[in-house]
């Protein structure tokens, strides 16, 4: 073999490493880390996996959150309308966590069918839905009117 | 009345942008001299138009002219005066606005100090930027104008979203945009270049002085981003793989692996087709940046407009400049891909190496970035976290540095490792043995995370130190053996040593940051990282447009008073938006932060309290490799082209230039 030709086969070697490398950490790390998105009547219904962290999101039931008097441990509800589910989060909500608000949380199902949030999201715009939860409710039925002003002309 | 005239004087700049845009590169095709000079007139008439319609837009906020609907969404009278100026770029038709003025610029720049090149290729760079205006332009005016009025006004505005009433956001966009918009000189430069079939060194010695300036400003902006991020977000995280940080952070990956390309494109004569397909890709990310943030795809702050319509526009934008410049890549670039002027243990490869882990790096941040997107349109949703990113681009980090201490020291065309391994043996050994010390008394769970990541870091700066070192320890004195290298050199070391200060920051930050959350009323405690937190007071103040309560919380270390701090969490009057204020005591080795939460009833409330070591370090880092950037950019070589008869080393150079 030329050395010309040797280093292009090295060099194409090295690439194709590079990028199979590349792709089996992308492929490994992508498989462990997606977090699906389910709505509280996909909960209900048993579609959530039991095992893996997800998201979860829709409106905080006013009334709802109850504060433990010595930590700061929450418990609230979120519904799509169609179902509730109650979460648990341990530490500061987020600025925008209001009731009534649609709010996003990361975290895991207990057995018990209450659901472990290690992350509580609320965008920063009070006219703001997370995309996720506007489908929700959209799929719920919902007529959505803020829409229409997160709609700029 | 003046309204009216930003709307028309955009339609003027559109059609000097045309006249830019269609003489100059028929001119160059034919040969007409006389065409090919409008260029760059065209081109300063447009930036006046231009001028003239940011600042109408200006002009229309400050005298708060709410007949203008966008001033009237983004601003209000309540508004201090210079947010009501940083609110032109708040939201998406104004920053849009500040995009293409900042295009403006960036082309009024190169018709000024273009003037050694040959008038055909410069006829060509400003006709493909005047083709990028267009595009820009006409999206503003048909999709996204900012002097649309309302026909019944209100009476008073919208608010500007508080998390944007701040000093970062007078400054982070304009600098950020600097970056996105400056690879499109280096994307004019790589098109002139194809257009004309002339790939060649001068290309690279023109282009690259323009690339390395984007660079900084790119680096700066997210610099900027960041740092805004961590203080203005209230809970002192300075970045978090969020897709609009990362549309900002493709370009940057792709534009140093474009810099890094172009130093051997321009020294030896290489990698010209990968050179040009960088810099391709450099501007087309900065275009997909632009996309993914302005078309409300991505719902995030930054996500301004949600109009469908603004999105299918640039996303044909974005089809024509890449598919376009891909075609012609593909019909004009020349065959060879991998030349044989180079061995495989020198200068030429390690670069290669280098800008194939940044390629690679990008292309894993972009499919977690775009395949969300992807699933979505597939009906699923599906969420990448901080981990995946972590997980990925962080393994890809570590060859890369290893690679740059030995690459920075690689002479071109071969090397032998021998040689290689006298001089470098000192950082090898001097980082593996801060390493181990590092392993060794370090305690807590990231201890051999960043015991790994301080000694690479320590590779980057003992190599870049021995290279400085050997460098000059030769000659008579040392100013005079100073002033013998070029000034790209001294801007080499000290970016490699800014992207080793950056390291050290993130991996202890990010190892050894704790933090606590915490119910407190006034006169309790909290300790942490050994510091104590005393919750002093809590009171309200009243802001120019917003109510506030303020807790003053004083820290002691070892019975002695460090610092008080004052947080507050703010109501916005006119958007009755809560807004938190971290209070925030800065030091080079360690940030202590606290930020307000949540009333809790019976006087307290919830508190976060944060202690972050090293944490100055990220944006230090960042600030050390845009200095070094300018100061490479302030080379000589790229200043006295013209003048090459009274300077021996560009006849030098440019003799080079003529052979290939």
């Amino acid at each position: 073999m030329n050395p010309r030709r040797r280093k292009l086969m090295l060099s194409v070697t090295f690439i194709v490493l590079g990028m199979g490398v590349a792709t089996a950490l992308a492929l490994k790390a992508f498989q462990q880390n997606l977090l699906y998105f389910y709505s509280p009547a996909q909960v209900a219904a048993g579609e959530a996996p039991t095992t893996r962290p997800f998201r979860i999101g829709g409106l905080v039931v006013a009334g709802s959150v109850k504060r433990d008097v010595e930590s700061l441990a929450v418990r609230f509800v979120l519904t799509d309308t169609l179902q509730e589910i109650s979460v648990d989060y341990k530490g500061i909500l987020p600025d925008l966590f209001r009731e009534g608000q649609g709010i996003v949380a990361n975290g895991r199902l207990r057995p018990d069918g209450t659901f472990e949030a290690s992350e509580v999201l609320a965008k920063h715009d009070e006219n703001y839905m997370p995309p996720e939860v506007a489908d929700a409710l959209t799929a719920a039925g919902v007529q959505l009117p803020y829409r229409a002003k997160n709609t700029a002309p | 009345m003046i309204p009216e005239l930003g709307h028309f004087a955009l339609i003027m700049a559109l059609c000097m942008a045309l006249v830019q845009a269609v003489f100059p590169l028929a001119g160059a095709a034919r040969g007409s001299v006389a065409w090919m000079s409008l260029a760059r007139p065209a081109a300063r008439v447009q930036l006046v138009f231009l001028l003239i319609a940011f600042s109408a837009l200006v002009h229309a906020f400050i005298v708060n002219d709410f007949s203008v609907a966008y001033v009237a969404r983004n601003s209000n009278t309540m508004l201090p005066l210079i947010y009501r100026i940083s609110a032109v770029w708040g939201a998406h038709e104004g920053s849009l606005l500040l995009w293409i003025l900042i295009l403006g610029l960036w082309t009024f720049a190169v018709t000024v100090f273009s003037r050694h090149l040959p008038e055909q290729f410069v006829a060509r760079v400003l006709g493909v930027m005047g083709l990028v205006s267009i595009g820009f332009l006409l999206f503003i005016l048909l999709t996204s104008n900012p002097f649309i009025r309302d026909a019944f006004p209100p009476p008073d505005g919208n608010d500007l979203n508080p998390l944007l009433q701040d000093l970062g956001l007078v400054i982070h966009p304009p600098m950020l945009y600097t970056g996105y918009v400056g690879f499109s000189v280096a994307f004019g430069f790589a098109i002139a270049a194809l257009l004309g079939g002339k790939l060649d060194m001068a290309w690279a010695r023109w282009s690259r002085p323009w690339t390395v300036m984007a660079w900084v400003f790119l680096t700066l902006g997210i610099a900027l981003g960041s740092w805004w991020a961590y203080y203005e977000l209230g809970w002192g995280g300075w970045w978090f793989w969020d897709p609009v940080e990362n549309a900002s952070f493709m370009p940057w990956l792709t534009g140093t692996a474009l810099i890094h390309s172009l130093a051997a494109t321009e020294k030896r004569g290489v990698f010209k087709n990968w050179t040009v397909l960088l810099a391709i890709c450099a501007f087309s990310l900065s275009l997909l940046g632009t996309f993914l943030v302005r078309s409300g795809v991505l719902t995030s702050v930054h996500a301004f407009a949600n109009d469908p319509a603004r999105g299918v526009f640039i996303l044909v934008l974005l089809g024509v400049v890449i598919g376009g410049s891909l075609a012609l890549y593909a019909w004009r670039a020349p065959g060879t891909f991998i030349s044989s002027s180079y061995g495989l243990f020198s200068r030429e490869m390690f670069l290669l190496v280098n800008s194939t882990l940044l390629t690679v790096a990008m292309g894993t941040v972009l499919l977690g970035t775009i395949y969300p997107l992807i699933i979505e349109t597939l009906g699923g949703k599906v969420s990448v976290g901080a981990p995946y990113f972590n997980s990925v681009f962080i393994p890809l980090m570590v060859p890369l540095v290893i690679v740059l201490g030995c690459g920075a020291w690689a002479r071109w065309k071969s090397d032998a490792w021998d040689r290689q391994w006298q001089h470098l043996r000192f950082a090898v050994f001097g980082s593996l043995i801060i390493g181990v010390l590092l392993a060794a008394m370090l305690d807590g769970a990231g201890a051999l995370r960043t015991a790994l990541g301080v000694a690479l870091a320590s590779w980057i700066i003992l190599s870049t130190g021995i290279l400085f070192y050997t460098r000059t320890r030769s000659g008579p004195d040392l100013l005079t053996t100073l002033k013998t290298h070029p000034r790209s050199f001294y801007g080499m070391c000290l970016a490699h040593v800014g992207f080793a200060i950056t390291i050290i920051g993130l991996v202890i930050t990010s190892n050894y940051s704790t933090d606590l959350h915490k119910r407190m009323k006034p006169g309790a405690r909290a300790e942490l990282a050994g510091y104590t937190f005393e919750l002093t007071d809590i009171h309200t103040i009243t802001g120019p447009n917003y109510d506030a309560t303020e807790a003053a919380i004083r820290v002691w270390r070892g019975g002695k008073i460090v610092t008080e701090l004052h947080t507050q969490k703010r109501i916005y009057s006119v958007s009755d938006m809560p807004m938190t204020e971290a209070g925030i005591r800065p030091g080079l080795t360690r940030d202590l932060y606290v930020s307000l939460g949540e009333p809790l009833g019976n006087g307290e409330w919830s508190v976060r309290l944060y202690y972050k070591p090293f944490v100055r370090w990220l944006w230090l880092g960042a600030l050390f490799m845009a200095c070094g950037g300018v100061l490479a950019v302030s080379d000589r070589r790229y200043r006295q082209v013209r003048v090459q008869a009274t300077d021996p080393q560009s006849v030098i150079d440019s003799g080079a230039a003529a052979k290939s």
